[in-house]
């Protein structure tokens, strides 16, 4: 065999280490879900709650998958990028450069020079958002049809902003919020606060709403079937028969093409607001004055 | 006398849900003028096409919220806020007698 194509025994640990969370997470999901009669509409299953000074902490079923995810995108990166080499010769590195250099690409053409370096946080949260929704094409609850973690992601949207809004100074900062005029104060707190809550509903309301409706559909296609085919004899008439391909046509639009859409977008909302944040005429000037300073 | 007032209670959490569903009209019409707009650049310069896409994309998820948020409230009409005022009437109930 050649040396290129070797499939060597790290490989198969690593690709272990990639189905292993997953297998972990849908044994936990079969083993603790409660057993259901007919189709409900719920949150997140909650496990166990840690009790904390201020409020308990609950343990729920999507911050587990959320978890287990992650450590799974963990071993796919080192699976795609171990034992790469300065000329690419394997698929697999080619792949990786392609992968690296699209999201270079966008990076550079939305957020411009300053902020090359955020392409590895934009790549992580599109990663992460596109295979959380996929997540629910293996029966497991998708982490982005529960609010906390998206609304946890949408906060650290808002630290960076706020982050890149003060790099010229609290002062700046506050000085911005009376920008046009100072009758304006209120409204640009309130415009503000909205900056991660639409990002928040906008990607949980985009998911959650396809699940449901997807489930309802599901629920519709058991009463019709029962209704049209509960004639026929024996156990024939108990199997849904109507249930079969409908709803798989339906995922394909509310969980893949749905998610991975949120997941553009999210990314893309992402890069423009900490884009647009960055006061980057007034920050040239800034420097300049000190280097005047200085020198 | 208590099944006539849950009974308003749930008839009302379904008609404020249909009555927020109405504005998906909004989202709607913002949406089709900015596809429809997106086809008229496209047409006009097809070697744009891909820029002209990503970009309707993000102003069609940006028009979407309102349409999201009022989803976002009947949802919550159906599913949660029954439940929440039936237990807000017995509790009261409960405290008077």
């Amino acid at each position: 065999m050649n040396d290129k194509t070797k499939f060597r025994l790290i490989d198969i640990l690593l690709i272990i280490g990639m189905i292993l969370p997953l297998a972990a997470a849908m044994a936990v999901k079969i083993l603790f879900t409660p057993y259901e009669e007919g189709i409900a509409v719920h949150g997140a299953l909650v496990f166990f709650t840690i009790p904390m000074p201020l409020q308990e902490l609950p343990i729920a079923e999507s911050q587990i998958n959320s978890w287990m995810l992650i450590i799974s995108i963990f071993f796919f990166c080192l699976f795609m990028t171990h034992g790469t080499k300065e000329k690419a010769d394997t698929k697999r590195q080619h792949i990786c450069e392609w992968i690296v250099e699209k999201t270079d690409s966008l990076v550079g053409e939305n957020m411009g020079e300053y902020f090359k370096g955020f392409s590895p946080f934009v790549g992580a949260v599109l990663a992460l958002s596109a295979f959380s929704s996929l997540l629910s094409l293996l029966g497991l609850y998708a982490p982005t049809s529960d609010i906390n973690i998206i609304a946890g992601w949408a906060i650290l949207v808002f630290l960076l902003i706020t982050y890149y809004k003060m790099k010229c100074g609290p002062l700046h900062y506050l000085k911005s919020f009376t920008e046009p005029v100072a009758v304006m104060l209120p409204m640009n707190i309130i415009s503000e606060i909205a900056t991660p809550v639409s990002m928040t509903f906008r990607h949980y309301g985009n998911v959650m709403s396809g699940s449901i409706i997807s489930i309802l559909i599901a629920a519709a296609l058991q009463g019709l079937s029962r209704l049209l085919l509960g004639w026929l004899p024996g156990v024939l008439g108990e199997i849904p028969f109507l249930q079969i391909g409908l709803p798989a046509v339906l995922s394909v639009y509310f969980d893949v093409f749905s998610g991975m859409l949120q997941a553009f977008i999210f990314a893309m909302l992402t890069m423009m607001y900490v884009s647009s944040a960055f006061p980057a005429d007034d920050y040239a000037a800034r420097q300049a004055r000190k280097r005047k300073k200085n020198a | 006398m208590l099944e006539i007032a849950i009974g308003i209670i749930i008839g009302c959490c379904a008609l404020g849900a249909g009555i927020a569903a109405i504005a998906g009209i909004g989202p709607g019409i913002g949406e089709g003028n900015a596809v429809a707009s997106a086809c008229e650049a496209v047409g006009r310069q097809p070697e744009s096409r891909s820029a002209v896409t990503s970009t309707m994309l993000l102003g069609c998820a940006v028009a979407e919220t309102t349409g999201i948020y009022a989803l976002f409230i009947a949802i919550m009409l159906i599913f949660v806020a029954p439940n929440m005022f039936v237990n807000v009437l017995l509790r009261a109930i409960a405290s008077i007698g």
